[in-house]
């Protein structure tokens, strides 16, 4: 079966045990709105842990940064401070803006041929383009989500809500951020499935968080502008879990239950896949180390003493014999 | 992953893990666990008297800002008044003088449930509190 086919139907049965559970009866509203929440957060952070204790532990033998302009070298010669850091400040500030701005993404090129048959490389944005609506728009929305877990709602969180929410079409306001999302991630989607060469490297394992991401945003939209859900029971709920008084009172739609559990899904997924690049990406050896090998001295933190037999202690051992066969020798 | 070896770089990765650690946990302290349960909206006596409102009150509960979206479509734009819901039962499609009539109080009424879900519903950009409430 294609690999696609697979994780979209992965989301769907995901997604219809927790519609079918919540609609059903009381008790699994306890499972999908209480228990399963709280393990997930603790498979995520204790997962996050251990992945980041384990790059932690990982030696990096060599300094191996991608150098992407002039190193430091004689003075007269200009040094491209960011993209051939030097010091530890200019690694921080390549790592920002890596993290905030995907630079290395930016550089994305295509090879291509022109019409006279002459390979050549030619810049390719809409990745980065792309990924930079998918991952902003994310965390817009996750501020925003702020709303529901904090009493009162910090003023922070209502600014951004309000930028956000500045088109007014009808009732409810639109946010923005949620669109963004779904559309962001369509797009990295389709680029995976309509580009045959992506296609061919892609796996049901990069498949499955985009499906299951469009799905969570999916039915958030579902709740704020179609189906409706109880603004105020949903918050209840999760404010339940925060201040650690989890309870179900109010009778909640079940497509609530579907968001919430496809977000513990995801919680539970991250620090077990791909999506550990978000704690990944500072332990890229590329792009955190200084390229200094010229100036500081590194060692391999795995080297160990070396048993060694000089030529001073070889001449000691065989001097007499050497001056016996007309060999010459440093000391008489 | 191995265990039992050296972690490298202590310093930053247990400050980066601090960081991370103070982030996701943030809705856990900032409201140092004391309990937020769903404000009740108080209900006037006329209120309490009709039981039930323009749709019932689990559809007011998520529609209404639908509904009054509507309803001021309604007015401005076709000249029209009259609601008649599902029971028969006809109402004067207005904010100030229907709605507020009976839930007389915005600060006991809409503001409870408004403020808790960080909802900056814009009526009140032009409709005033209900003028029978002294401001």
């Amino acid at each position: 079966m294609k690999n696609y086919l697979l994780s979209l139907i992965a989301v769907i049965v995901l997604a219809l045990i927790a519609y079918v559970g919540a609609e059903a009866a009381t008790w699994p509203q306890y499972v999908f709105g209480i228990i399963i929440p709280y393990l997930a957060m603790t498979i995520f952070i204790m997962g996050t842990i251990r992945k980041i204790l384990g790059w932690a532990r990982s030696p990096v033998p060599f300094r191996i940064p991608s150098t992407c302009g002039q190193q430091k070298s004689l003075p007269w010669i200009k040094q491209s401070k960011i993209d051939n850091p030097f010091t530890f400040f200019g690694v921080i500030v390549r790592m920002v803006l890596e993290v905030f701005l995907f630079r290395s993404l930016f550089r994305n090129t295509k090879c291509k041929m022109s019409k006279g048959g002459k390979i050549f490389f030619d810049l390719e944005k809409w990745l980065w383009v792309g990924a930079i609506v998918f991952h902003w728009s994310f965390l817009v929305v996750l501020l925003r989500h702020l709303r529901f877990f904090t009493n009162p709602v910090p003023g922070c969180i209502q600014f951004l809500e309000q930028v956000d929410g500045f088109i007014q079409i009808g009732l409810p306001g639109i946010f923005l951020s949620g669109f963004a999302l779904v559309a962001g991630a369509v797009f990295l989607l389709v680029r995976r499935i309509v580009i045959p060469q992506v296609r061919y490297i892609s796996l049901a394992s990069d498949y499955f968080p985009l499906f299951l991401i469009i799905g969570i945003a999916l039915t958030g939209i579902l709740m704020r502008y179609f189906t409706k859900v109880d603004i105020v029971g949903a918050k209840e709920i999760l404010m339940g879990l925060v201040t650690f008084h989890p309870s179900i009172s109010a009778n909640i739609n079940g497509i609530f239950y579907v968001h919430l559990f496809l977000v513990s899904i995801l919680l539970v997924y991250i620090p077990f896949s791909k999506l550990m690049h978000m704690g990944g990406i500072f332990f890229s050896p590329t792009r955190n180390l200084a390229n200094n090998s010229r100036a500081v001295r590194h060692i391999n933190p795995w080297n160990y003493p070396v048993k060694v037999h000089t030529y001073d202690e070889y001449e000691d051992d065989y001097r007499e014999k050497m001056i016996e066969a007309g060999l010459p020798v440093e000391k008489e | 992953m191995s265990n039992n070896k050296k972690i490298y770089d202590k310093g930053i990765v247990f400050t980066g893990l601090v960081i991370f650690l103070a982030l996701i946990t943030f809705p856990f302290w900032y409201n140092r666990g004391i309990a937020a349960p769903a404000p009740e909206p108080e209900l006037t006596e006329k209120a309490k008297a009709a039981k039930e409102c323009v749709l019932p009150a689990d559809e007011m509960k998520t529609g209404h800002m639908q509904l009054l979206n509507d309803w001021r479509n309604d007015v401005v734009r076709n000249a029209d008044r009259m609601y008649v819901n599902e029971h028969g039962k006809e109402f004067n499609m207005s904010l100030s003088n229907e709605c507020l009539d009976c839930h007389s109080s915005k600060e006991d009424f809409c503001d409870r449930c408004h403020n808790y879900a960080s909802v900056k519903p814009y009526c009140w950009d032009c409709h005033i509190d209900n003028p029978k409430e002294k401001m």
